[in-house]
């Protein structure tokens, strides 16, 4: 038996690489999510044996997963549900993208100017620790419309996390970089396109990822105000109709979309990522 | 192409009652020459070369660049720092592209981009980030992004001296080589003795609180020059005696810094923000006259 390493030896490990790399990617993208669902599955499940099981209890028995799963897959295949989620998903976008276009110019100057920066620094920390929903009866009576009233909390809620990053990520723009422009006679405006966009923009999606989970909290219950479509008059209903099954499904959906559209936002964070090392 | 440079009785305090930093400088450079600007740390090289560029505005005096006054920076005259400044979130073309659009010069850009990544010797690097090219292989990127303007002048400040002796040699032929081929006029801020005499048609020791410049050299060697040349020995020889007699005729006796330079000890710390961020401590065969 020798112990010396043979060409073949050294030749095998490039070969196993590949493997372990595959076994390790199969894990950590299938396998351990699934066990992680399953674990809530069982939680979910445990929950409505317990309700059921409880006199008391029994009529909220429609939470129980058996119940739930058919009537989220109900909702999905007979379309009901695109009639749901839609002005939900307008609402959202409408408050998100109106919160883009006041905090992004906003934290520029916030960022870009000390002076500023002493000013509001104490205003915008105030306003960011109130409650979005505290917002809720000045929404009402300031806004025509509940639509109105409903993107205005949203975009209550999601301007401060996008204010604050993009504010951040110009304070922390290397000097040397706004040198170069100028040694090259740069235009303020071609600064501010060549230099500051881009190099903010990691930092204006991170704040907006945040947005984005802060507003979809608050979605729901700022849709129990006067509106009649949107996933949160829809659990409003469902509980006034003691569609409890209707109920659990519609919760196990707003978690779901809430995933799907922060996943985007983390594709897209990747794609326009510059900072990251790898 | 090319652009003379006249340094017009510059005086220059930061603050209203603060020091001179810089006092009564008078000085022309002819187009296409190359001057070298030594002396110590804090002697005023990059406060002067920043009012050549027109990043900044001497407080007395002016800067005529062909005959007219520089008040803000422009194309035709381009600087390049220590650090190469290059922007993270573009890729090695893109960088070097950058100045012509600030510039708005951006006909033809692509086939300009390819003939100045061709010239640093970078074709291949195109689509690189900057971030994964060597501190060198950076530096030349800055160039190219430089040259791509066509500038009749070139201000370097101190651009090399955070990259190890081998790379900043070659950059050092490479960067006078290529000036002379275009007729660009240099202006080079070093405190790297072998540096200056290899780069400068004539090389300006400048003396501290308040700069001033101390004595001019005329360096009549052949490019591209050899640090082993008796000639050039002789020459630095001459230059640091030069030296030594600005720093001793300072107000403040100054024989201990200057004994630490000759031993070539590193006693004599260059201040924090003047230090290399990069990785390679530039470490050099040459005497760093402040280190
Ligand atoms: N922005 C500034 N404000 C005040 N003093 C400065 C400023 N920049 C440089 N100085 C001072 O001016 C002097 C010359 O600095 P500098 O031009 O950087 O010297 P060098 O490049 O020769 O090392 C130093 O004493 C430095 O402390
Ligand atoms: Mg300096």
């Amino acid at each position: 038996m020798s112990h010396s390493i043979s060409s073949a030896d050294i030749a095998a490990r490039p070969r196993a690489m590949p493997w372990i790399k595959l076994r390790r990617q199969l894990m950590g993208k299938i396998a351990y999510p699934l066990i992680g669902l399953a674990i809530l599955l069982a939680f979910w499940w445990f929950g409505g044996y317990l309700i059921a099981s409880n006199p008391a209890t029994q009529a909220f028995a429609g939470f129980a997963p058996a119940q739930a799963l058919p009537q989220a897959w109900q909702l999905f295949i007979s379309g009901t549900l695109m009639g749901t989620v839609l002005p939900s998903l307008y609402r959202i976008g409408m408050g998100l993208l109106w919160a883009i276009l006041v905090a992004v110019p906003v934290g520029i100057l916030v960022g870009a100017s000390p002076v500023l920066r002493q000013i509001t620094g104490f205003p915008f920390q105030l306003l960011r620790m109130v409650s979005p929903l505290a917002w809720m009866p000045i929404a009402v009576l300031a806004f025509a419309t509940w639509d109105g009233a409903i993107i205005f909390l949203i975009f209550m809620a999601a301007l401060w996390p996008i204010l604050f990053s993009t504010a951040f990520a110009v304070q922390r723009i290397d000097p040397m970089y706004f040198k170069i422009a100028r040694n090259f006679g740069a235009s303020p405006l071609a600064s501010l396109q060549r230099l500051v966009l881009p190099a903010i923009a990691p930092d204006i999606l991170a704040g907006f990822r945040l947005a984005l989970g802060i507003a979809w909290v608050v979605l729901v219950p700022a849709e129990y105000l006067g509106v009649t479509s949107g996933l949160g008059y829809a659990i409003n209903d469902a509980r006034d109709i003691l569609a409890y099954d209707l109920l659990a499904a519609l919760v196990l959906i707003i978690g779901i979309i809430g995933y799907l559209l922060d996943s985007v936002i983390v594709m897209l964070i990747r794609y326009l990522g510059w900072q990251n090392s790898d | 192409m090319g652009a003379s440079i006249q340094i017009n009785g510059i005086t220059h305090r930061f603050s209203g009652k603060g020091p001179n930093v810089l006092e009564n400088l008078v000085f022309d450079m002819a187009a296409g020459r190359s001057t070298a600007l030594i002396g110590e740390s804090g002697c005023g090289k990059s406060t002067l070369l920043h009012m050549l560029a027109g990043l900044m505005l001497p407080t007395e005096g002016c800067v005529r660049i062909n005959g007219q006054q520089v008040t803000k920076p422009h194309p035709e005259w381009n600087m390049m720092f220590q650090r190469p400044g290059l922007y993270p979130w573009l890729n090695v073309r893109q960088n070097v592209a950058l100045g012509l659009q600030f510039t708005g010069k951006t006909e033809a850009l692509a086939q300009r981009v390819d003939e100045m990544l061709a010239l640093v010797g970078l074709s291949d690097k195109g689509a690189a980030r900057p971030q994964d090219l060597s501190g060198g292989q950076q530096q030349r990127v800055a160039l190219a992004r430089s040259l791509a303007v066509e500038p009749d002048v070139i201000l370097l400040d101190e651009p090399f001296s955070a990259l190890d002796a081998f790379t900043r040699r070659n950059l050092q032929l490479e960067v006078r080589h290529i000036a002379r081929e275009k007729n660009i006029t240099l202006v080079l801020v070093t405190h790297d003795i072998d540096e200056a005499l290899t780069m400068g048609d004539s090389v300006v020791v400048m003396g501290r609180n308040p700069g001033t410049f101390q004595s001019v050299m005329n360096i009549d060697l052949a490019y591209p020059r050899n640090p082993i040349d008796p000639k050039f020995a002789k020459l630095r020889e001459d230059l640091m005696a030069r030296f030594k007699h600005s720093v001793e005729g300072q107000p403040q006796a100054r024989q201990t810094s200057f004994d630490a330079i000759a031993n070539n000890t590193n006693k004599i710390k260059t201040p924090a923000h003047e230090r290399p961020l990069d990785q390679n401590n530039g470490r050099s065969s040459s005497l760093p006259l402040n280190r």
